[in-house]
């Protein structure tokens, strides 16, 4: 044990400690006050001059993620020695380049309407309950928008159709969650009896075990991971898709989208940011790189790669929504494919352009894929997408 | 407070060699009587920590693995049904009132403790392992974190049992799926990587004495190339020191003059799967081999 530090010196390394804790969390780390408080705790006990050491303690501390853990090392130095502070920088200058030269080509196409659904998805959330959702899914199947729902998504032209079609792709996106968990269900007569709740029951009646309890295991949502192709000839529907998964992904606590175009992206936190103008930051940035064709299958050796393992178990929905348009090889595609199709429950491709009359899937790609695929369907409207759930449902 | 190479030299005592970040992350766990997460791919060695662990307090070692359906039931605690149901009927003709029998057969003599109960029960501080903690579901992290925050369990029964003693307590898990930050709020945190070579080899020397020293370093460096190649599955350790031994037992000296096709058979120990057996090709194997000698 180290000798105590004398008050003032105390007070003086608490303050940078909490200094530096607002450093962290500037940088995205999740740092509560108890934590903040054990770090002070665990610098004012230790020798100050032992950098080693107390860097060691606070990464254990203050990371919670690999990504923190191998992140921490440069944000200490950057704080502690004032050396990442150049390169800090020139990295937010080279990332406000980016965003401008990114954000005019793709991404404002897509996120054109971000700002009323942001308050659309607020508003939801508000009304909460599951009443609420059943009333809003009912309407929403129902009626007025009967129109809306057939018309292929390219024809959409006006504003405020498309800004309309918008909300409806988000909306069946929320409501689909809630049809999937009524699935529900308690089980009268089960295989396995509840002891517990059984020899409870008894002791009202003497102790004689007369009314059994039986207990099953409720089943769970599915999991569902989302592969959203954004490539440039997909550009008319993607914008109605994005939204769509926002949809799902926002209310679907087990939901998981990427995107893809030459590269593979995870959104699903960029989904998820509540504030429009921050999603769109995110986005944005995520979008970095991006250009010219689609390379699916690359993009599906990527994903399971790197995030299957994690992303997929037996029970998941893996949905792709591509034109398979590849510039890939078809063995490539196909052998990516069966692998994916290893690792998750059910495989669905939805093709917006099989709602075109006369369309035939028989670019090599997607001639390659369809017999790996458990469900191929087309999503040129928002009808098509509804007509999704039950596939969802059947696993 | 102990330093960490000291810590490293008394770990490395009972066999196991850690670097420096992760026995800095033991000695604050200690310190501080947090739980530790350890996350890392399988055969890193995390399970093997607390039984370090273990070995260097003389502790108990109370291990909860945790499996998909993993309930309170299983970890916390069970009432003892059978023996509830006997005395129930043992005591049918007696007199006594339906509280006394009630507040007799959910008593302590009943109570069936699980591992974490266990755990927190000791007079000697425990270390309790709870592995793969990805592999149990999400609600079960709930449960989890009234014992990781307060070392405490609440019976419904009996009220709340306070811990006797702090287990040291040491998670662990392979990141098949993200846990919550609730749980990851409650535990320090370390990522244990592949060790490099000079700690592959230190493992290997410590943990197979007997195994000749040029073999040794070149086992470690055909180990880590391998890991360099595109494989679905790395092989861990533990991997390592199987093959270790299998090629003791194959009567092999020098991966240079090895017959390839006997060490193409071993590498039954380090490819675990179809794909990765045939991506590793005789032809690999001996590029490897030739490298590493």
């Amino acid at each position: 044990m180290s000798e105590q530090l004398s008050p003032a010196v105390a007070e003086e390394a608490a303050r940078r400690m909490v200094g530096f804790v607002n450093h962290l969390r500037l940088n995205g780390f999740v740092v509560g006050l108890p934590e903040a408080e054990a770090a002070i705790r665990l610098v004012a006990s230790r020798d100050i001059a032992d950098v080693e050491g107390t860097r060691l303690g606070l990464r254990c501390l203050l990371a919670k993620h690999k990504e923190e853990w191998e992140g921490f090392d440069d944000l200490f130095e950057a704080f502690w020695h004032g050396r990442g502070r150049v390169r800090q920088r020139l990295e937010t200058a080279r990332s406000a380049r980016t965003q401008r030269s990114v954000r005019p080509i793709l991404w404002t196409r897509h996120l054109q309407g971000e700002g009323d659904t942001g308050e659309l998805t607020g508003r939801m959330e508000e009304g909460g309950g599951e009443g609420d959702a059943e009333a809003g899914e009912g309407r929403l199947i129902a009626s007025t928008q009967g129109s809306r729902l057939t018309k292929d998504l390219r024809h959409l032209a006006d504003r405020d159709e498309i800004a309309a079609a918008e909300r409806t792709a988000l909306r069946l996106g929320l409501a689909m969650r809630y049809r999937l968990s009524r699935r529900y269900r308690l089980h009268q007569v089960a295989s396995k009896i509840d002891l517990r709740r059984t020899l409870r029951r008894s002791l009202a009646k003497g102790g004689e075990p007369i009314d059994l309890a039986w207990r099953a295991r409720p089943e769970e949502p599915v999991r569902i991971v989302v592969l959203l192709d954004v490539s440039g000839s997909m550009e008319l529907y993607s914008r109605f898709f994005l939204q769509f998964v926002k949809g799902l992904v926002t209310t679907w606590i087990r939901a998981d989208a990427y995107l893809f175009h030459t590269r593979l992206l995870r959104i699903t936190d960029a989904l998820r940011e509540r504030d429009p103008l921050k999603a769109m930051g995110r986005l944005s940035l995520l979008a970095a790189g991006f250009g010219g064709g689609t390379k699916i299958g690359e993009c599906l050796a990527t994903f399971n790669r790197h995030h299957a393992k994690r992303a997929l178990n037996g029970r998941s929905v893996v949905l792709i929504l591509s034109d398979g348009y590849d510039t890939g090889t078809a063995e490539h595609l196909a052998g990516e494919l069966r692998r994916l199709k290893k690792r998750a429950g059910r495989l669905v491709w939805l093709n917006p352009l099989l709602g075109w009359r006369d369309y035939q899937p028989v670019t090599r790609a997607m001639a390659a894929a369809l017999p790996l695929l458990d469900h191929f369907a087309t999503a040129h409207s928002l009808e098509s997408l509804a007509a999704l759930e039950p596939q969802l449902a059947r696993l | 407070m102990e330093s960490i190479r000291s810590l490293i030299e008394r770990l490395a005592a009972v066999g196991y060699v850690a670097d420096p970040p992760l026995a800095a992350a033991i000695r604050l766990a200690r310190d501080l009587q947090r739980p530790l997460l350890l996350e890392g791919e399988a055969g890193v060695g995390k399970t093997e920590v607390a039984k370090a662990l273990a070995a260097l307090e003389s502790a108990r070692l109370i291990r909860l693995q945790c499996y998909e359906g993993l309930d309170a039931n299983a970890a916390l605690y069970e009432w003892n049904y059978q023996r509830q149901l006997l005395a129930i009927k043992a005591h049918e003709h007696d007199s006594a009132a339906a509280e006394e029998i009630e507040a007799q057969i959910f008593s302590e003599r009943y109570l069936l403790k699980r591992p974490l109960l266990e755990a927190i029960t000791q007079d000697e501080p425990p270390v309790l392992l709870i592995d793969e903690i990805d592999r149990a579901d999400e609600a079960f992290e709930a449960y989890l974190l009234e014992v990781l925050s307060d070392f405490q369990v609440t019976v419904p029964e009996l009220g709340t049992i306070a811990a006797r003693s702090r287990p040291v307590t040491v998670l662990t898990s392979n990141a098949t799926r993200e846990l919550s930050d609730a749980l990851r709020r409650r535990c320090l945190y370390a990522y244990v990587d592949f060790p490099d070579e000079a700690r592959e080899l230190a493992i290997l020397r410590r943990r197979m004495p007997d195994l000749g020293e040029a073999l040794a370093a070149q086992v470690v460096r055909f180990i880590q190339s391998l890991r360099r190649e595109e494989l679905e599955k790395v092989p861990g350790i533990a991997e390592t020191l199987d093959w270790a031994a299998a090629l003791v037992g194959l009567d092999v000296a020098d991966l240079g003059r090895a017959d390839p096709v006997a060490l193409q058979a071993s590498l039954v120990c380090l490819l675990k799967t179809e794909g990765d057996q045939k991506a590793v090709s005789l032809e690999v194997t001996s590029r490897l081999a030739g490298r590493a000698a």
